[in-house]
């Protein structure tokens, strides 16, 4: 069977735009938005989606995504539970979907049980943004033993030499961080942005798409243009962050609308 | 010699951190590499080391403790009287040297107790970088005195708010802020945690302790000690002086973790003995953490302790068995504090104080012509405000 990854690339590029894919924090506020809040994702238009499960020490992430964390540990959100609603969700549900995990979670569990069980679940890859090649290269035929697809990244920071090793090693797409720091809303990405982007696809055929800063309609926009796919984080967590005290239905509904924004602009010029 | 090109202690240390920050710590392992093979650079840290640390310390022979504890002949490293009251100076200077050879001007730092935050604050000032230092809301309660010594020397401190808001936090928000500024800025880890070659690095600045105490000793009583003892909390002290102590296998080892208020209670440091492997600020190695793989918070009464994970290297020693690990509790602890004051005259770090509490037991049990050496990696006047308040007394 084919990655639901690698079927998404191919539909978006025939319909001519860029992927989108929204980002959630597992269990904010609780495992039941979040199973709503997926679902919510496919119909208003996302293309793929990255799970994010919560960990006490990021130090990829910013202060909103870190918060996101922080609440749905304290509301005693578990890696079973996760992957429980997934199965659920998977019923109902064909949206590729990534765990975006550090990798002091997989190690707790074993790289090989959390593979499996995610695989299980109906995960389709896998982001370890603290895991680098050099860790990383047999991780990663792991993650593909389960048929996940492990998804490195590069950053602004990475020479040309290791990019190479790094494309190579990613399976369904590349990770490029769009700036050098941590996840978070910023009010405007590097003016070089477009140049890096293409950096990157100089030195792979697999799609490239771009995280980290992204959050607005008009900077998902700009950055569709030169990538294959666009991540929106920080913006989206904080939507659910600020409905999160109203009723399940409003609050899909809000983030769903602002979802539905993001994706409609990623059409290519 | 441990570690190889990656940075792994056996199946421990490693590099686990964002892609952002790979080229910096690639780069960072070269310019070490580097200096280290430097003539030039050498001569510059020892002349640092000496003019304005105050190297070398003194093996001090401690004899009323020695009598009291009526065992072994116990000698004190005095890392305490070293500039800034610690040992963490080693390890800054060494540092400080680098970050100048890489051209960056910009420094940051997390701190425990505060002591790393002084040293690196004290090398900024020396050298002319900017320097933020971040420490925990909690910690910079308990060491108000170190967080005025910082800002008097121009470093900004920066008050970490999250999770138990203690050097764990403190560390992680170095991290990040060194994910942001990497392309000007260099983090000065203070301990020999963090992805390699921080472990190696560390430790190796560090060694200048176990090197003078070889030396030392071999002057005096022309032979090794039988056992010597450091306290653990990420471990650096303890690595510099057991290091060039490892293949001589008739000495014996003993690192010294925070058992806080009881190994069989939740809250202690006791990251070696009642930790499980993990993966923590980058490094494989022991981590207190529960099911999940979530980091569980530390306690101790000493800030600098008060920390789940542990250097790389120290959980390859545990597995090869060539350091044993003990612990004392917090009120352990804090008798060896008021012990060593009285019966020495010297005030120890509480840190340290975790050291001098397990020689109180192990001391009497060995023969007076055997010979324990203590590093008393410093000094305990920052911590005078935060025992008084244990023992009921206002200052």
């Amino acid at each position: 069977m084919k990655n639901r990854i690698d079927a998404a690339f191919e539909k978006c590029r025939a319909a001519n735009r860029a992927a989108f894919m929204p980002f959630l924090t597992a269990g904010d506020p609780t495992l039941a938005a979040t199973a709503a809040l997926i679902e919510e994702c496919e119909r208003c238009g996302a293309d793929m989606l990255e799970l994010g499960i919560p960990y006490s020490d990021p130090v990829a992430d910013g202060p909103t995504i870190q918060a996101s964390y922080g609440r749905a540990l304290s509301a005693g959100c578990r890696l079973e539970d996760i992957f429980d609603m997934l199965r659920g969700v998977r019923e109902r549900c064909e949206l590729p979907i990534l765990t975006m995990v550090s990798f002091s979670i997989v190690s707790r569990h074993g790289p090989q049980a959390y593979f499996g069980r995610a695989a299980e679940a109906g995960v389709d890859g896998v982001i370890i943004p603290d895991l680098p090649i050099e860790e990383g290269a047999a991780v990663a035929r792991l993650a593909e033993k389960a048929r996940l697809h492990p998804v490195f990244l590069v950053a602004p920071t990475t020479p040309d030499e290791r990019m190479k090793g790094i494309v190579r090693r990613s399976r369904g797409f590349i990770y490029y961080i769009a700036v050098a720091g941590t996840t978070g809303a910023r009010a405007a990405l590097p003016l070089d942005l477009a140049q890096h982007i293409a950096r990157v696809k100089a030195a792979t055929d697999k799609p490239v798409a771009v995280g980290f800063g992204v959050s607005s309609p008009e900077q998902v926009a700009a950055v569709a243009q030169a990538a294959d796919g666009v991540i929106v984080g920080s913006a989206i967590v904080r939507k659910v962050a600020e409905s999160a005290g109203r009723p399940l239905p409003e609050l899909v509904q809000e983030v769903g609308r602002f979802v539905k924004k993001l994706a409609a602009a990623t059409k290519k010029n | 010699m441990l570690p190889d090109a990656k940075g792994h202690f056996g199946p421990f240390g490693g590099r686990y951190i964002p892609e952002t920050l790979m080229p910096a710590v690639v780069e960072l392992d070269k310019a070490y590499r580097a200096a280290r093979r430097d003539p030039a650079f050498r001569r510059e840290l020892e002349y640092y080391l000496r003019q304005y640390a105050g190297r070398p310390t003194p093996l001090y022979f401690a004899e009323r403790l020695t009598k009291r504890l009526s065992g072994a002949k116990i000698y004190l490293k005095r890392e305490d009287l070293l500039h800034t009251g610690a040992h963490k100076i080693n390890n800054t200077l060494g540092q400080a040297l680098l970050t100048r050879r890489m051209g960056k001007k910009r420094v940051i730092a997390e701190t425990g107790a505060g002591q790393h935050g002084v040293a690196t604050a004290v090398v900024a000032a020396l050298f002319g970088f900017e320097c933020d230092v971040y420490m925990g809301e909690e910690d910079m309660r308990r060491q108000a005195l170190n967080v005025f010594r910082m800002r008097t020397l121009g470093a900004r401190v920066v008050s970490v708010t999250s999770g138990t808001r203690t050097l764990k936090e403190a560390m992680t928000e170095a991290m990040r802020d060194w994910m942001g500024s990497v392309a000007t800025t260099h983090y000065i880890l203070g301990s020999v945690g963090g992805p390699h070659p921080f472990p190696m690095m560390v430790r190796d600045f560090q060694t200048v302790i176990g090197r003078e105490t070889r030396r030392q000793m071999l002057q005096t009583e022309k032979r090794l000690p039988d056992v010597i003892l450091a306290c653990v909390g990420g471990g650096s002290n303890a690595a510099g002086m057991f290091s060039p102590f490892i293949k001589d296998k008739e000495v014996r080892l003993i690192g010294v973790e925070a058992a806080g208020r009881g190994l069989n209670t939740p809250e202690h440091a006791a990251t070696l003995e009642r930790g499980s492997i993990g993966v923590l600020h980058g490094s494989r190695s022991y981590v207190l953490q529960d099911a999940e793989g979530q980091t569980l918070p530390a306690h101790s009464i000493s800030a600098g302790l008060d920390y789940p994970g542990v250097g790389p290297e120290h959980s390859y020693w545990k597995e090869t068995g060539r350091v044993t690990y003990n612990s004392a509790t917090d009120r352990q602890a804090l008798e060896a504090f008021g012990l060593l004051s009285r019966l020495e005259g010297i005030i120890p770090a509480l840190e340290s104080a975790h050291a001098i509490a397990h020689a109180v037991e192990a001391a009497p049990k060995m023969k007076p012509e055997q010979i324990m050496v203590i590093c008393l990696s410093g000094r305990g006047d920052k911590d005078c405000v935060e025992v008084a308040e244990k023992l009921g007394q206002k200052i």
